[in-house]
């Protein structure tokens, strides 16, 4: 990142005149540090997915099957037929502009082809040429060009800067989504072997270790192994998960990039306190599972049936354990996929019991289909009936804000639940403003697989707004510390707030919990969990 | 699966969709919405009214415009009228062929028009035009002669 | 630079000479005056059922609504149940907002950076507005034109043509005459605001970016139609009792052509109809497809309700026992069970 320009350089440089040129005559430029890796041939071919071949973006040619254009016309067809939403998405924009400005890439880049409306317009543009009489008929006039090597990619380009986060879809008065768009077109990359390495590889992954790091099962019991010596350290207390524990209550899967990776892990080590008190307090037997190890869901990135294949996982994991419901830890994309597919597509669920609470008794009607229930939502809950012994001064040091991941946002509707369990565990919390939370959250501009370390320059762009709200908290309130639901907010957000507002640091929303949590037995605690002295504690 | 054993499935008939039916009775409705007119009228012509002429409108032979600009401005004229009597209190109307009329609806207009119904109203009703002339000269009043 | 409107200009400068020349000199009002118009009728409701049938026809495989406030989840959190709506009902609500409020286009704001490095976001009605005002006013126009389409005129009609000419203007100069007939607001407003919507895509840069010749020529024909409606009313006037005859005659399948419509009126019809047979195949789809987007029209409450995919074919999967058998040795040197030892 040496070569890296400034923050003020990089805001300065951002101009949103759109250039001279049509942007039909607007060739791509492929330009580095804005583009993901292609994927690694053996992760393509590990999933069995067509035409894994050693590519480059940079290159001239793309070693495209001969028939490329076929497979890729085919592909559209076919998909016309299965998914309505594309088909109207294709046919309805007006373009009246209301979504141009409410994308993170464009906000931060400038790029017109980043405004939602022309992203979807480059993808039109061939639907018309290739499905629309008028298209047909009057060309260009009609808005349609034929798909040429030069436009595939540029599709590729751009649909690889997106990070399906729904924000322009709330915008639009016809609600057309550019994640389904982007969704539809990275399934037609993958017909001809153009996914990008950094959701290929974690795909191939999770099929084969069960999460998209490729941790194998001993070392995953290795891992929290090794958080269970630490929080031993910090509280006295040795904690003992379960891992594919038959006739356990409930099944808990999350993200395993919060196995893995700070500060995730810390949110990890929250997982298992949290458990180890609800087991000692209330003996609720919880357990891991190493063969769904992933909450997370980069096959949702790929192909629906990919998304599906990677999901099936989770159903087959709880029916083989014999527990009563899952529960599902702190992730984005992940909540979409359980929210709004994986009742449809691995469902239904009638082994499961519908889920209850066994320490407070409350239903979770609304999940009471596809047995599932959000972490925040359980943990709310038992904080509301005073089932969590807390101290939230334990948390005075810190001065908290609250970034909605927009998965649990658009994609679920998720929002007072953590704010009422952050609220409850901590003193200090500030909201971003209205604008820029909630349903009109921004992305962290490294969602959808984006978050790669060659493409550097396309995230730092594209976080920029999240980064600027929080930047507003943290001048106005000395805000320092950044939670969220998301494991991929945990990963991909401290790089961004290091670049745009130094000083704020990222937690996930249990991690403030464990901290505030205070375990039966527990020796005095004198530092958080990461290690960091509790206030008051400072000289010790 | 590949796309084309997909294909093959919707070939089945495996595709049934259920909001189909819905999709067909907004559709109706729009479409019921829209052929209001053809359905309203059922098929009956309706040609334009025929107007009655007074014997002394027909005497007259010309309003004091051509008929066809009496047709189309006739509403205008009478508030040029209105305008001219009211506020400029000259109620003497001179017609390009220099004939001299008194600005008058009430006096000079349903003089000769005399059948308001027959003449005015067929004609007002049939397009739908409701004008607020009438709110006060009621027809030709009695009492001023 | 971007011309792309004059395309559709010059398209609708045609289409008026064909109509005005046709009949003024070729006295082509046979054509203009009934046979088009059946044509432009049977184009448009064929076109609609086609096209709305077409999107019938694809499956809804994933209930995808986008979720624009707070779930229903635990009984002491208040929902947002128009924005997350759970129950049928609610959606119902919520496609009432959309459809007759534009409620998301309400949200709309304007992003820009101030003091070199704050992003700030204003609230930005004018597009609602534009549109809210473009579109209730052409509903009006359509709904009293039906006086001249039925007969007796229901009361309803009239009605709404009363409150459309509730203000009175007068201006009785000795060059513009306008006063009677009454004024009605909604032609006016319509012309206004076809015109904002035309000036935005030209001035605002972005907007002037993504905007295809498609986007300016309904703008141009509906200018066309709500100025020569304008024209024939206030100032070139025609034989309303006419016209009224010629449309009748079409809705009673009696079509009559009466004397002395002047070619203005033709024109009006013509462009009505291009803009009929015209709206199946152009974005004008979007009054029909706002009904069935997926993101709005499904209830939010995928987890408690299973939505059905009508082609969920079976896949692929890593099963456990695959699992197992590759990593057995290792998950029992680990001290994790396994299913076969």
């Amino acid at each position: 990142m040496s070569d890296f320009p400034k923050p003020d350089e990089l805001l300065s440089n951002i101009d949103r005149t759109p250039p001279q040129t049509d942007w039909m005559d607007t060739p791509v430029n492929i330009r580095k540090g804005m583009y993901c890796y292609a994927a690694n041939p053996k992760s393509v071919a590990y999933t069995h997915l067509p035409f894994p071949h050693q590519w480059n973006p940079m290159d001239e040619d793309w070693k495209l099957p001969e028939n490329w254009k076929e497979i890729l016309h085919e592909g559209f067809k076919v998909r016309l037929e299965r998914f309505r939403s594309f088909k109207l998405f294709m046919d309805i924009c007006v373009r009246c502009g209301a979504c141009a400005d409410k994308c993170h890439f464009f906000i931060g880049t400038g790029d017109p082809k980043n405004m939602p409306v022309l992203r979807a317009e480059l993808l039109r543009s061939i639907y018309r040429n290739d499905f629309t009489a008028a298209g047909k008929i009057l060309g260009r006039l009609a808005g349609a060009r034929p798909l040429t090597v030069e436009v595939l990619k540029e599709l590729w380009y751009y649909f690889f800067q997106c990070t399906e986060c729904r924000r322009c879809s709330i915008f639009c008065p016809y609600g057309i989504d550019t994640a389904e768009i982007t969704m539809m077109a990275r399934e037609l990359f993958n017909l001809i072997g153009l996914n990008i390495d950094w959701i290929a590889t974690p795909v191939a992954n999770c099929y084969r270790t069960g999460n998209h790091l490729g941790i194998q099962p001993h070392a995953f019991k290795d891992m929290l192994d090794f958080f269970v010596d630490d929080l031993e350290e910090i509280t006295g207390v040795r904690v003992e998960p379960n891992f594919n524990k038959k006739g356990a209550d409930i099944l808990f899967i999350t993200p395993s990039g919060d196995v893995f990776a700070d500060p995730g892990t810390y949110t990890c080590m929250g997982y298992l306190l949290l458990f180890h008190y609800l087991k000692e307090v209330y003996g609720l037997d919880v357990t891991w599972s190493t063969y769904a190890s992933e909450g997370g869901n980069f096959g949702s990135f790929t192909s629906h049936e990919m998304m599906k294949r990677l999901n099936s996982k989770m159903y087959a994991e709880a029916k083989r354990l014999g527990v009563k419901w899952i529960l599902g830890g702190e992730c984005g994309h992940m909540w979409r996929v359980i929210n709004q597919y994986m009742d449809t597509m691995n469902g239904p669920a009638d082994f499961l019991e519908e889920p209850v609470s066994p320490i407070t008794g409350t239903k979770f009607e609304n999940a009471k289909s596809t047995k599932m229930v959000h972490l925040s939502e359980f943990t709310a809950d038992l904080i509301k009936h005073g089932k969590l012994n807390l101290d939230p001064s334990r948390n005075d040091n810190l001065i908290l804000t609250y970034h909605d991941s927009c998965n649990p946002s658009r994609g679920m509707g998720m929002f007072d639940e953590p704010r009422y369990v952050i609220q409850s565990v901590a003193n200090n919390f500030y909201e971003m403003p209205p604008n820029t939370i909630r349903e009109q959250t921004f992305c962290c501009g490294s969602g959808s697989g984006l978050n790669a370390g060659e493409n550097m320059e396309l995230r730092l762009t594209g976080g920029l707004p999240r980064a600027n709200a929080v930047k507003h908290v943290h001048d106005k309130y000395g805000v320092n510390m950044l939670a969220t639901i998301c494991a991929i907010d945990r990963a991909a957000l401290p790089t961004l707030m290091d670049y745009w507002v130094p000083g704020v640091g990222v937690t996930g929303v249990t991690e403030m919990v464990a901290n505030a949590l205070i375990l039966p037995g527990e020796r005095e605690r004198t530092t958080n969990l990461r290690g960091e002295p509790l206030p008051g504690m400072e000289d010790e | 699966m590949s796309d084309k054993k997909i294909f093959l499935m919707k070939d089945k008939n495996i595709f049934l969709i259920k909001d189909k039916k819905y999709i067909i009775a907004g559709l109706v409705f729009f479409i019921a919405l829209f052929t209001f007119p053809f359905w309203y009228n059922s098929g009956k012509a309706a040609p334009g009214p025929e107007l009655k002429l007074t014997d002394k409108a027909k005497e007259a032979k010309e309003c004091v415009m051509p008929t066809a600009y009496m047709r189309a401005e006739h509403m205008q004229l009478l508030d040029i009228w209105r305008q001219s009597v009211v506020r400029n209190s000259d109620n003497i109307y001179v017609n390009p062929s220099g004939k001299a009329f008194t600005m008058s609806l009430s006096n000079t207009c349903l003089d000769c028009h005399s059948n308001k119904a027959e003449f005015c109203d067929k004609c007002h009703d049939y397009a739908s035009v409701r004008p607020y002339c009438f709110d006060c000269h009621i027809d030709k009043p009695k009492e001023i002669k | 630079m971007n011309l792309k409107y004059m395309y559709s200009l010059l398209a609708v400068i045609v289409l008026f000479l064909l109509a005005y020349l046709g009949v003024e000199a070729a006295g082509l009002e046979l054509l203009f005056g009934i046979v088009i118009p059946y044509v432009a009728v049977v184009a448009f409701i064929a076109g609609v059922v086609y096209r709305v049938m077409g999107w019938a026809r694809s499956a809804v495989p994933f209930p995808i609504p986008s979720t624009c406030g707070q779930q229903k989840s635990l009984p002491w959190i208040k929902p947002n149940k128009f924005d997350n709506p759970f129950t049928p009902g609610a959606v119902v609500v919520r496609m009432i907002l959309e459809v007759c409020c534009f409620r998301s286009l309400f949200r709309n704001t304007r992003n820009s950076i101030q003091e070199g490095s704050k992003l700030a976001f204003q609230l930005e009605i004018w597009l609602w507005l534009g549109a809210l005002a473009f579109h209730y006013a052409f509903l009006t126009v359509i709904v009293r034109h039906l006086r001249l389409f039925t007969e007796p005129v229901p009361a309803m009609i009239k009605m709404v043509e009363t409150v459309d000419s509730f203000f009175r203007l007068e201006v009785l100069s000795d060059v513009v005459r306008i006063g009677v007939p009454g004024i009605y607001i909604s032609g006016l407003v319509l012309l206004a605001a076809v015109t904002f919507l035309f000036i935005r895509r030209i001035v605002i840069p972005h907007v002037k970016y993504i905007s295809l010749p498609a986007d300016f020529f309904p703008l141009f024909l509906i200018f066309g139609i709500a100025f020569t409606g304008i024209l024939m009313r206030y100032f070139s006037k025609v034989n309303i009792r006419a016209a009224k005859e010629l449309a009748l005659g079409l809705v009673s399948f009696h079509p009559t052509i009466p004397q002395g419509i002047g070619p203005v009126f033709y024109v009006h019809l013509f462009f009505v109809c291009i803009l009929l047979a015209y709206f199946p195949f152009s974005k004008l789809m979007h009054m029909g497809g706002v009904f069935l987007s997926p993101t709005r029209n499904l209830p939010c409450n995928t987890r408690a309700v299973r939505h059905v995919n009508p082609w969920n074919y079976p896949v692929e999967v890593h099963t456990y026992e695959e699992y197992e058998e590759e990593f057995r040795e290792k998950m029992i040197e680990a001290g994790l069970p396994v299913e076969k030892e």
